[in-house]
């Protein structure tokens, strides 16, 4: 089975044999290479490329009696970046992805502290366990539990009155877009916090310590510096996943005034408005790609060379 | 150590307490009120009833979705997990010009948000007439879960010496041999554990099924056009019962991973 190479080592009065045999060698390995590696750049490029390039190419064409019609038009653009409405609505979502953002930063943080410093690694991995079981219950279903519990007459104000403090209404207003934004994006948070957090160096915490820094201080000082890049990774996740969610803000926030994930799907399910979806699904990718960029930057800055 | 940080542990401890407690609080009212007897999600609870199962096991169009939903998670994950464990190897074996471009390719589909994606799969597959069907939901999820199972297998491989593979070719194996004796023995868990995940993710996708199903709905599609409409506890016990079974997927993939993990421990 493995005597190739030796015959044909054996037959010195054979080049040309042995240099079609290497060739051949060389293009069966060509043949395994690409069975492995093709698939995957045909299909991504096929259904994931083409796809979004295609959104572009979308924005540019028009509607006529119900159908859509390749041209090369600035209509849709002008139609739906030349309306007040239309900028009010983009300001507002990015507003609401950043307060999601911040606020699961903010929130998470501790959370992460706690897991990563304070617990033995059995309690560590039970609490990991626990941050990865909401990814298997499905969203729509976690915000249409929210929806019964902070309704009027739900869990929430139940629960209050018992209390003796008054009902408040969340539900229909940012506050409960923003509980949905967390159910999707703190456990996340968390978990990717908690990453970055592990591998902040353990002596850099004792030095810290034993110069009798107080805790507070080595937090601030050394532990958020240190796990700075995992942070900013983990807002970002949150940034990118509240600003295409669609769900909370019309379930939660009442769809009204609309995000501009809510724009689309009204563009797409109501008639033929495809470009105009287009042009808004193309102003968020922008969107996202330069908040990515910027929050990266700042992320990395000063590391890399060192 | 003294009272103050005695304190702060506590505090610390109530925090972490509440942030779980928001985490799973629609999780445990969904089960909750889906065992509820009473229509709306009120308290106190009306009593244990299992009116709302009862419904929706009766129901044929929530059972045609069910079967959507498992074709469609069938063929994604399946398709996705051998896309995944190609560019996983790909990634681990060779070296080429563009290989960033490759993994990229590979691996920033989650980024984009669904419904961005999910409207330019509709507006491409109509143009190719491709939209409105079933397998257009399995086209799209295989794009969005191939990244899952090309991270996951990659982890895997990341653990394999690549001397190993080296040394069977440097015995007489073919490449294909080496594959079939070497790679795909020590991958296994990871392949299993991928194909389990990408079905679970496929499973629970509503927003890009929703654009590109046409009336071909899956179990989360009914969920959304259920949303719409009233207050239903049906969505309690649907939700519910989708829950069990992807955690009896991940259960699996997690019993199947660290089995293998505990077997390379104690052979090394």
């Amino acid at each position: 089975m493995n005597s190739l190479p030796h015959s044909a080592r054996a037959l010195p009065a054979a080049p040309g044999r042995r240099r079609r045999l290497v060739l051949g060698h060389r293009a069966s390995r060509g043949v395994y290479a690409a069975v492995w590696s093709l698939p995957l750049a045909l299909w991504q490029t096929l259904f994931f490329v083409l796809p979004l390039g295609f959104l572009l190419v979308l924005t540019f064409w028009v509607v006529q009696n119900y159908r859509l019609q390749p041209d090369f038009s600035l209509v849709n653009w002008i139609d739906v970046l030349g309306g007040a409405s239309f900028w009010k609505t983009y300001f507002r979502t990015v507003a609401l992805a950043l307060g999601s953002a911040l606020v699961a930063t903010v929130i998470a943080f501790p959370c992460a502290y706690a897991l990563a410093f304070t617990v033995s690694p059995a309690v560590r991995r039970l609490g990991v366990l626990l941050l990865v079981t909401p990814f298997f219950t499905s969203y729509l279903v976690r915000v249409y539990s929210w929806m019964s519990i902070l309704s009027d007459h739900g869990a929430l104000n139940a629960v209050l009155k018992s209390l003796g403090v008054g009902a408040i209404s969340v539900l229909n207003s940012a506050a409960g877009t923003l509980v949905g934004y967390l159910t999707l994006c703190l456990p996340l948070a968390i978990l990717i916090q908690l990453m970055s957090l592990a591998n902040v160096d353990r002596s850099l915490i004792e030095a810290a310590h034993n110069l009798r820094c107080p805790r507070w201080r080595t937090v601030f000082s050394v532990i958020i510096p240190s796990a700075r890049v995992g942070i900013v990774v983990a807002a970002v996740f949150t940034f990118i996943l509240s600003f295409g969610d669609f769900v909370s803000p019309t379930y939660l926030g009442g769809g009204n005034p609309p995000t501009l994930s809510i724009l689309i799907t009204d563009f797409t399910k109501s008639g033929q408005q495809w470009p105009r979806a287009a042009v808004v699904a193309i102003t968020m990718i922008v969107t996202l790609l330069a908040a990515v960029s910027l929050a990266l930057g700042f992320a990395y800055r000063g590391r890399g060379v060192r | 150590m003294s009272s103050t940080q005695k304190l702060a542990r506590a505090s610390l401890w109530f925090y972490v307490l509440l942030v779980y407690g928001f985490v799973f609080a629609p999780i445990l009212a969904s089960f909750v009120f889906s065992l509820n007897a009473d229509r709306f999600p009120t308290l106190p609870l009306a009593g244990l009833s299992f009116e709302w199962y009862r419904e929706i096991l009766n129901d044929p169009g929530v059972w045609t979705a069910f079967g959507n939903s498992v074709k469609v998670a069938l063929v994604s994950g399946s398709v996705a997990t051998f896309l995944g464990f190609g560019a996983a190897y790909t990634d681990y074996r060779f070296n080429f010009v563009g290989k960033k471009v490759y993994l990229a390719l590979a691996l920033l589909p989650p980024t984009v948000p669904l419904v961005i994606f999910g409207l330019a799969m509709l507006a491409f597959l109509s143009r190719v007439s491709l939209a409105g069907y079933l397998h257009s939901v399995m086209i799209s999820h295989i794009v969005l879960c191939t990244p899952f199972a090309m991270a996951l297998i990659r982890i895997r491989l990341a653990q394999m010496d690549p001397a190993l593979e080296e040394a069977a070719w440097n015995l007489g194996a073919s490449r294909w041999r080496a594959m079939a004796s070497v790679v795909l023995p020590f991958a296994a868990p990871a392949v299993i554990s991928a194909w389990c995940l990408t079905m679970a993710v496929s499973f629970d996708e509503f927003a890009i099924a929703w654009f590109v199903s046409g009336l071909n709905e899956t179990v989360p599609v009914v969920v959304l056009q259920t949303l719409q409409g009233t207050v239903s506890p049906r969505i309690n016990a649907i939700g519910s019962l989708v829950f069990s079974l992807s955690i009896l997927l991940v259960v699996i993939a997690q019993v199947v991973y660290m089995r293998s993990g505990r077997q390379a421990r104690t052979a090394q």
